[in-house]
């Protein structure tokens, strides 16, 4: 790790302003932020530590029965407090899911927006990765890709982004709130979380100095509270990223839905939401012919950037999993092993 | 501030000069401190041999810087013995044999420890996924879950006595 | 089982500590931190050193920013081939037959990806590290050559170590001609990587021409040798310190490459320096399971008796040096055949040198075959187990030779029994568990030889009747601390708290070397003969003194009990150790034994342990994922020391076997040979919730034949026998038959 100035603002204006500076990085939980600086891929001037700014570690409602979410929340926090995970269980499911309780203890809400690709080739400084170091190529193309993606990926980057907070979040329609030199704004997470194009890798979208201060759930996200999951498929029972996820929430008025929304994790630089997939499961039954259906849809397009066309199909059928679980209604308990396909009845030998 | 910290390692007070910011809690506490007792297995988070309650939770002390820790509470291995008197974990670890080799043992008591302030170790299948952020390569997994399990047993029952 | 057993002098026997399921020794310095593992030594005016590893897997390093390195604020010195001081060995030599050719800065060519490169020591651990990040090396790169298509094929001399790579017991081809039924399964294994909890970690101080390490090592007596040779001093000038090893698997047990550049740098800047590999650094010089191609034949009878067995593996070893994993051969010793076949290939790869992983051979080769058996037995329209009753082996197959032992049956009943064998279908496809998954079960012989190898070790008895025995044994999780002060304090015939156990450092007698599973039976066996050697000299002072109780017992004998000497013919009478030493004058007694098997016995029988594995697997229907979500094991390896901690060892065995099975996976970019998820995210082993049920029974065994303490070995079994039981659940749950580990989801989508 190579030396860096440190220092520690005392308000989010002052956080900002330090990291304007070139070469400058937001320290938070520093689950991920430090694990990069150790392999040599981030190697910051500046260390701006924000785990101290005050006012960023809210859990609130909003008035129109949304939430506001500040930056600095712990994922454990935010996945154990009572009324959230209430109202929001797949996000809470997707939470308590993702690396392990050491990890979620330490990870916050905004960093997790801002986790960096487990890509190996971005992780090894050594390989050519356009994400890492725009206009160097991608070592990953024609390399070992079954984390790869498969949906929205072009030449210039086929890494996947490996949150699963951000799945379900995305799903939701969840909004970055981000203080910067020029004042505050708001974007759509899905906008945040580019995808490549044929000029670049795609990327967060934040400009210097810019600091996500809450993460915001709009109006209507707790509508889904009694029919939300969160599956993830692994090819370790815990404490491993998703091979493919879903997020499934539906609004089930009577014997239809009413409304649906479903994201995909593991396939693409950002959590995959299809606005058709979502339409085409509002006002039918919540069938296995109206699953698959979305889940068409949902993976539409799809190709192969490697040897991984595999994750295509999975993907649809965890798509049509997350939907029947969802359709089937939200635990009464957060499952022993959240989002495992395992998450109900493993002791039943014992 | 200043680049020298302050700890609070196991109720004591370190002062701990540093020449640069980029030690983590895990350095400092082994190469500076003198605590060895928190193992390095991986140093990046993945394997969960250096956890550590911090300010009373379970943390991964490798991917802490230990400058944004200044002031922190930080209790070690090395510190839940009563003197002679072993805490329940530890004490369940030697009874249910929840270790061969004994490198990840402190991340795992620590681990538990945590995990049972959390709430989260009231049934076998929560202990697992609860504990699953430890790796074990001798994979004293059975002995670990029974220890968790009984100490959580003896802790709770020793909350209702002196309830 | 009796504990009649009586060696040697005859006045001392196993049982009052041995069999007992006694807690670890060194548990409570586990569990409290105190347990010192190499890289916790901190002597006044350490350095650290960390290590560059080669960006390439073939050419040569042409050149290194030393400048950037020694300008960075904490770095004392940069070690690079061209100021490194000399050896005594050349490390491109084999120098004996347990000593890989390694790398320590010998010159610029670099032959894998991670190979020591230069060494930067610095103050801290933060400067060192970042020191050897700015070396920035060029190469000039050669194309890697990775995998089975990738570099020069031959046929090994050896396998394992020194091992046959042939063997034929009759004609497999004119068996196979006239066999009524024949399945042939091919079978890979991938690379494996042992990842100790513990990453090689080495503390070296030169005092003079005397030097101080401290570093894990599974047999230090014998490194203790290798090191002082390396460095052209005797080897009582080298003090090699390992208390504690933070697992080995086999890893620990050969000098590496890294090991000698701390030692070096510490000579290079006259202070004592610590080295500890980072866990990406595991993935290079210290050894792994080369990968493997297997292909076994089965032929049976029309009673569905084998007719032969032949068995084909190919492994991959480095460019420079070979260790070859000799999977073949582990059909040889488990079912009944009247024509076995065994051969080997390999194949060699820009890698780092493969090295004895946890039951290497046995691992791969017996995936392979109960895989193949399964098959067969599928063939034959016959339940597994069945199948395996008819082809039993009532003696060696390879050798023909009887069996020192053999409870198998005993496991295949009594494991059958636990599990609920008893009326699995035998079709797949036909279980599920209440919520829809699909559910198999599958089951595998374990096998494992039982060794000796050669240790010796010390008891001295004192005057205030506790005794001290000592041997430089090796704990690196199996038990060695507490197991073998069992056996110790057995051996001089009192309670384990009265004995002090010395263990684990080059200036004790050789404890041999804790690997092949044979540690506590050789190590034990040369405590207990030291201890029954110590109180033999007591019974000689004590019958023949007329002040003693037991004076005059020479015909009926004495034996030794909690301290005491008892008359056998007369149990009233009886002389502690105490007053027999100090009616003598004597502080101490000394007695010296050695470990060792009697070479009669060794050439007359077949030795090894046995085990039956049952495993049960969930599978999700849709998605494939797959849970083992019961293990049950059940094992006869001879005496058991302590139960406890045998079943630790052996339900460890079968984890690793659940990771073998499903998850373990060394990947390098063929492109370029750099380990593509070299660390425990990418490289994944069993977490905690990938085991919920996991069970050993321990089957009585009394074995007259390998030592006289009837004593095999528990440590590597587990794994064989349980890959190829959860590859067969694979199947009986999805119909699907496994040709490559780890199974993947995509392999049964």
């Amino acid at each position: 790790m190579n030396i860096f100035d440190y220092v520690r603002p005392a308000s989010v204006d002052e956080a900002v302003t330090a990291g304007a500076q070139p070469g400058a990085a937001f320290l938070a939980g520093g689950t991920n932020l430090m694990d990069l600086m150790k392999i040599g891929v981030a190697q910051p001037g500046t260390v701006v530590d924000i785990t101290r700014l005050p006012g960023l570690d809210g859990i609130d409602t909003l008035p129109d029965g949304g939430w506001r979410i500040g930056a600095l929340v712990r994922n454990s926090d935010l996945a154990r407090d009572p009324d959230f995970a209430a109202a929001c269980p797949a996000v809470a499911e997707a939470l308590l899911s993702g690396a392990s309780a050491q990890l979620r203890n330490a990870a916050t809400v905004g960093g997790n927006l801002m986790q960096r690709t487990r890509c190996s080739y971005f992780q090894d400084p050594i390989s050519a990765c356009n994400r890492r170091e725009p206009g160097s190529g991608c070592s990953a193309l024609g390399g070992v890709t079954e984390s790869h993606a498969v949906l929205g990926w072009t030449d210039q980057c086929i890494a996947t982004h490996p949150s699963d907070f951000c799945v379900p979040l995305v799903a939701l329609g969840a909004r970055v709130e981000i203080a910067g030199p020029d004042g505050s704004r708001e974007i759509a997470l899905e906008d945040f979380l580019a995808l490549p194009d044929d000029e670049g890798p795609g990327g967060a979208q934040l400009g210097a100095g810019e600091l996500i201060t809450a993460l915001i759930l709009p109006e209507g996200s707790s509508a889904f509270a009694a029919n939300a999951r969160y599956v993830k498929l692994r090819e370790r029972t815990s404490y491993a990223f998703a091979l493919v996820s879903a997020a499934a929430m539906l609004r089930i008025e009577g014997d239809t839905i009413a409304e649906a929304r479903i994201a995909l994790g593991g396939v693409a630089a950002r959590p995959w939401r299809v606005a058709a997939a979502e339409a085409a499961l509002a006002g039918k039954a919540a069938d296995a012919g109206a699953f698959a259906e979305a889940a068409d849809l949902l993976v539409a397009g799809a190709t192969a950037s490697g040897d991984n066309a595999h994750k295509i199909e999975l993907a649809r059928r965890i798509a049509v999993r997350a939907l029947t679980l969802a359709a089937v209604g939200t635990p009464a308990r957060m499952p022993a092993l959240p989002a495992s396909v395992f998450a109900n009845g493993a002791d039943a030998h014992a | 501030m200043t680049l020298s910290i302050s700890l609070t390692v196991n109720g004591e007070r370190r002062d701990v000069p540093l020449e640069d910011p980029r030690a983590t809690l895990l350095d400092v506490l082994r190469e500076r401190i003198g605590l060895t007792g928190t193992k390095k297995g991986c140093d990046r988070g993945q394997c969960g041999a250096c956890t550590v309650l911090v300010d009373g939770r379970r943390i991964n002390s490798c991917l802490a810087l230990a400058v944004s820790h200044d002031g922190a509470e930080v209790t070690t291995i090395e510190g839940l013995a009563q003197g002679d008197e072993l805490h329940p974990v530890q004490a369940a670890f030697v009874e249910c044999d929840g270790f061969q080799c004994g490198y990840c043992t402190p991340g795992q008591i620590m681990s538990a420890v945590g995990l049972i302030a959390e709430g989260g170790a009231d049934d076998p299948e929560h202990i697992r996924e609860g504990m699953s952020g430890n790796i074990c390569r001798c994979a004293a997994y059975p002995g670990i879950t029974a220890a968790v399990q009984d100490a959580q047993k003896r802790m709770a029952a020793e909350e209702r006595k002196s309830a | 089982m009796p504990d009649t057993l009586n060696p040697t002098a005859g006045h001392v026997k196993l049982g009052s500590n041995s069999g007992q399921p006694m807690s670890r020794r060194d548990g409570i310095a586990k569990v409290t931190g105190a347990a010192t593992y190499a890289a916790d030594n901190r002597p006044d005016g350490l350095l650290y050193a960390v290590y560059a590893g080669a960006g390439i897997a073939r050419g040569r390093v042409t050149s290194l920013n030393v400048g950037a390195a020694k300008a960075h604020p904490g770095v004392v010195e940069v070690m690079t081939p061209e100021n490194r001081p000399p050896l005594a060995l050349d490390p491109d030599e084999k120098h004996h037959f347990f000593a890989w050719r390694i790398e320590a800065l010998q010159n610029d060519t670099v032959r894998y990806a991670g190979q020591p490169i230069a060494v930067v020591i610095a103050e801290t651990l933060e400067a060192a590290t970042e020191g050897a990040r700015l070396l920035a090396p060029t190469y000039d790169e050669e194309p890697a050559r990775i995998g089975f298509d990738g570099g020069e094929a031959y046929d090994p001399p050896t396998v394992g170590i020194g091992g046959n790579p042939t063997f034929e017991k009759g004609d497999a081809e004119a068996a196979e001609a006239r066999s009524a039924k024949v399945v042939e399964t091919k079978i890979a294994t991938p690379m494996q990587y042992h990842n100790a909890m513990e990453p090689h970690a080495i503390v070296a101080q030169w005092d003079g021409d005397k030097l101080t390490i401290d570093t894990p090592n599974q047999a230090i007596v014998m490194a203790r040798g290798g090191f002082a040779a390396y460095f052209g001093i005797p080897p009582e000038n080298v003090t090699l310190r390992s208390p504690f090893l933070g697992g080995g698997f086999g890893s620990k047990a050969i000098l590496v490459g890294p090991q000698l550049l701390c030692i070096l740098a510490a000579k290079l800047t006259g202070r004592p320096v610590k080295l500890t590999l980072r866990r990406d650094q595991m993935y290079g010089p210290v050894q792994h399971r080369g990968a493997t191609r297997q292909t076994v034949t089965l032929g049976t009878d029309g009673d569905n008796r084998l007719t032969m067995i032949k068995h084909h593996s190919v492994a991959t070893t480095s460019s420079f040096d070979e260790f070859i994993e000799g999977a073949a051969n582990a059909s040889q010793n488990t079912y009944a055949t009247p024509v076995l076949k065994s051969s080997h290939g390999a194949v060699r790869q820009d890698t780092g040198t493969p090295g004895p992983m946890r039951a290497p051979g046995e691992a791969t080769g017996s995936a392979a075959l109960e895989v193949a058996m399964d098959r067969m037995a599928e063939k034959a329209g016959m339940d597994p187990l069945e199948f395996r009753l008819l082809n039993y082996a009532e003696t060696d197959p390879a050798s023909g030779k009887e069996y020192s032992s053999k409870n198998l049956r005993e496991c295949y009943a009594e494991g059958a029994k636990r599990f609920g064998w008893a009326g699995r279908p035998l079709a797949p496809g036909m279980m599920k568990d209440e919520h829809g998954r699909l559910k198999g079960w599958g089951m595998g012989t374990a096998m494992f030889p039982a060794p000796m190898f050669q240790a010796q070790a010390r008891a001295v008895l004192k005057a205030d009747g506790t005794a001290v025995l000592e041997t430089a044994g090796a704990d690196m999780g199996q038990g060695a601390w507490t197991a073998l002060a069992q056996i110790a304090a057995d051996g001089v015939g009192l309670p384990a708290d009265k004995v002090e156990f010395l263990s684990g450092t080059s200036d004790q007698p050789d404890g041999g070397v804790a690997g092949g599973s044979g540690h506590t039976a050789t190590a034990g066996s040369a405590l207990f003969a030291a201890g029954s050697d110590a109180v033999a000299k007591l019974a000689e002072i004590a019958m023949k003194d007329p002040d003693s109780p037991v004076f005059g017992a020479d015909n009926a004998g004495v034996e030794a009990r909690e301290g005491r000497l008892v008359r056998l013919d007369d149990e009233s009478r009886s002389d502690s150790y105490a007053d027999i030493l100090a009616r003598a004058g004597l502080s101490e007694i000394e007695g010296n034994g050695t470990g060792a098997r009697n070479p009669a016995d060794a050439e007359a029988r077949a030795m090894f342990s046995h085990g039956a594995v049952f495993a049960e697997v969930l599978i999700d229907p849709d998605l494939y994922q797959i849970r083992v979500s019961r293990l049950v094991g059940a094992f006869a390896a001879g005496r058991i020391i302590n139960p406890k901690l045998a079943a630790s060892q052996l339900n460890g065995g079968m984890i690793w076997g659940v990771g073998f099975a499903l998850h373990e996976e060394g990947i390098h970019d063929p492109r370029t040979g750099r380990p593509v998820n070299g660390d425990l995210a990418g490289y994944h082993v069993p977490v905690n919730a990938d085991v919920p049920c996991v069970e050993t029974l321990l089957i009585d065994e009394e074995d007259h034949f390998v030592n006289a303490l009837g004593v095999k070995g528990v440590g590597e079994m587990g794994i064989s026998g349980t890959v190829g039981a959860i590859a067969n659940a694979v199947w009986h749950a999805t119909g699907k038959r496994v040709t490559s580990f780890p199974i993947h989801i995509s392999a049964l989508l």
